[in-house]
């Protein structure tokens, strides 16, 4: 019963995280804050939205594997299906942006709770091994079905009026509108994990067979952890289906399920920031990258397994090992 | 209301042909301490893990309270006031020795799946989380990490998480195992002194630890019941004295 993964892989720095940050926290917060309000005047706005629709990808990832220890390793069916779904509401029905990112989270969450309701009877790699399996079908009927247009994707998605007041198409007001999309997911994992149902969570993640004795029926709350994530997931997935103005199989595949594993794992499992520094480091670099001769899987590959190697946490994981306390 | 508030009929289980318990009648009686003791392989677990609905039986069943509960899942067993320990030590590691009681402590709030609530609203545990802690002598502890503890006190703490649910009764697996003298007594004394408004009924390895702990002691052999009563009458049976010469005990 012990052979999930998050308990396998050294989840202990994210426990502490919480409490360990103490009275820096807020400090840390107001700079990050600042930081991200002032981002886009010194870089490239897009490029800082894809790296906050990443971040929240991968924060809704580790809610699941940080918390409650369930390996996903079909994420993107989330995330892809949710911009499939908002583009097509947005292009298609032309919903307004905010009912078609809603409209789009909405269907994750039912998502979620199928794939949950099957994949959680299953624990460490079967788990994740049906979560794949689950994906790999989205990703068929995102090839096959009429509205996804296959290959080519649902293009020129209008990103619209937000609220009927904010005109999206300019950099600097989609900008803030993702940056408060990423704010109020962040802020509902961070509470999410901070709360009794947290808790719980924790005490699954660390024992699940003391968890039943204490009669709790752990599946349950491992099926709403699921659910949260599918939902966040999708969140991300929708908005960046309008920062983009496009859905593509890219969304869907399951290399996509595999990069948020990879960002989660680099910036720090269990952490509340460990997944933002993992989403920034693995966008930054495509993105560098993509403009020299280098081969990106490969560069990003060896970061991955020295990172596993020398710091087994993640970065901020290691940090806040490694903090004075 | 019963005198016998856990029994077991006819109690079987096989794994792939082996069978690990073989027709074991068991009848605990309410407000006793009562031990299950047997040497290793004796099946004395598989009858622990088959009373808490952990495994489910091959043949047989279950009463606990007059009920049966011979079908249902190991929650709702525990829900039901008959709440177990494990062998290994059954801690949340990284969860603070606070944090490890309050989990016990807050299903009865009815907020465990409110992930939007904030996690201050558990702080109303805390006076009796400290008192539990107090009761098992951890108050010292009670802000470390339980992965923190020496193996004693880890075991101490298991028994105030379980405490914490005020069970009608109490399964411990081996409380005793793996502990220093020091510890044996402190947490035998702790044993008795829950026991008072409870019953508990114990799987131990060895013979002398309970027997001044125990009202009913059972021997198990190879999955079957050897003898069955005090400790005065089972130390004097002469297969339970053959069953253990291999471990120099009784």
């Amino acid at each position: 019963m012990t052979s999930q993964i998050g308990a396998e892989t050294g989840v202990e720095a994210g426990v502490r995280a919480p409490a360990g940050t103490g009275a820096r926290t807020p400090l840390l917060v107001g700079a990050g804050l600042l930081l991200a309000v002032a981002a886009p005047f010194a870089l490239y706005p897009v490029f800082l939205m894809k790296v906050l629709c990443f971040a929240l990808f991968a924060c809704a990832f580790n809610l699941l594997i940080g918390f409650a220890g369930l390996m996903s390793f079909g994420h993107a069916a989330f995330f892809g299906t949710a911009a499939y779904v908002a583009a097509h509401a947005a292009k298609a029905w032309a919903l307004p942006p905010e009912l078609a990112v809603l409209a789009a989270t909405l269907v994750a969450a039912a998502l979620g709770l199928v794939f949950g309701a099957i994949a959680i009877r299953r624990q460490g790699i079967y788990f994740a091994m049906i979560t794949l399996a689950l994906s790999q079908m989205i990703y068929f009927l995102a090839l096959q079905l009429p509205f996804t247009h296959g290959e080519d994707g649902i293009q020129a998605v209008p990103r619209g009026m937000l609220f009927g007041v904010i005109d999206l198409m300019d950099p600097l007001a989609m900008y803030y509108s993702v940056l408060a999309v990423f704010l109020a997911g962040f802020a509902l994992v961070w509470r999410a994990v901070n709360s009794p149902f947290g808790q719980v969570l924790k005490a699954i993640r660390e024992n699940e067979p003391r968890a039943i004795s204490l009669g709790y029926r752990t599946e349950r709350y491992k099926l709403l952890a699921f659910v949260l994530s599918a939902a966040l997931a999708g969140l991300a997935g929708a908005t960046k289906a309008l920062v983009f103005q496009l859905a593509s199989l890219t969304d869907v595949t399951w290399q996509m399920s595999g990069e948020v594993v990879l960002m989660t794992l680099l910036g720090g499992m269990g952490t509340l920031f460990g997944p933002v520094v993992g989403a920034a480091l693995v966008v930054t670099l495509e993105s560098y990258l993509a403009a020299t001769s280098l081969p990106v899987p490969v560069v990003i590959g060896c970061i991955f397994v020295v990172c596993v190697l020398v710091f087994r946490r993640g970065i901020v994981g290691e940090l806040l090992a490694r903090w004075p306390k | 209301m019963t005198d016998i508030i856990l029994e077991a009929r006819n109690l079987t289980k096989e794994f792939k042909g082996f069978v690990a318990v073989r027709d074991v009648n068991l009848q605990v009686r309410r407000g006793t301490i009562h031990a299950l003791i047997g040497p290793n392989g004796a099946g004395k677990s598989t009858v622990f893990n088959l009373l808490t609905k952990f495994l489910a039986p091959t043949h047989g069943q279950i009463l606990y309270d007059g009920r049966d509960i011979t079908a249902m899942k190991p929650a709702d067993v525990a829900l039901m006031g008959l709440v177990r320990s494990f062998q290994i030590s059954a801690v949340f590691p990284h969860l603070s020795v606070l944090e490890n009681v309050r989990v016990a402590l807050q299903r009865p709030l009815g907020t465990s799946f409110h992930f939007w609530k904030s996690g201050s609203t558990l702080h109303d545990l805390h006076g009796r989380a400290l008192d539990l802690i107090e009761a098992v002598n951890l108050t010292p502890w009670a802000h470390h990490t339980a992965a923190e503890l020496p193996y004693g006190r880890k075991r101490a703490l298991e028994i105030a998480t379980t405490l914490a649910l005020d069970p009608e009764v109490m399964l411990l697996d081996e409380p005793l195992a793996g502990m220093g003298h020091e510890d044996i007594e402190r947490t035998a004394a702790l044993i008795k002194r829950v026991s008072a408004d409870r019953t508990v009924l114990m799987v131990e390895h060895n013979l002398s630890v309970v027997a001044h702990l125990s009202d009913t002691i059972t021997v198990l052999r190879r999955g079957e019941i050897l003898a069955e009563g005090p400790y005065e009458v089972v130390s004097k049976n002469a297969q339970v004295m053959e069953a253990y010469m291999g471990t120099g005990h009784a």
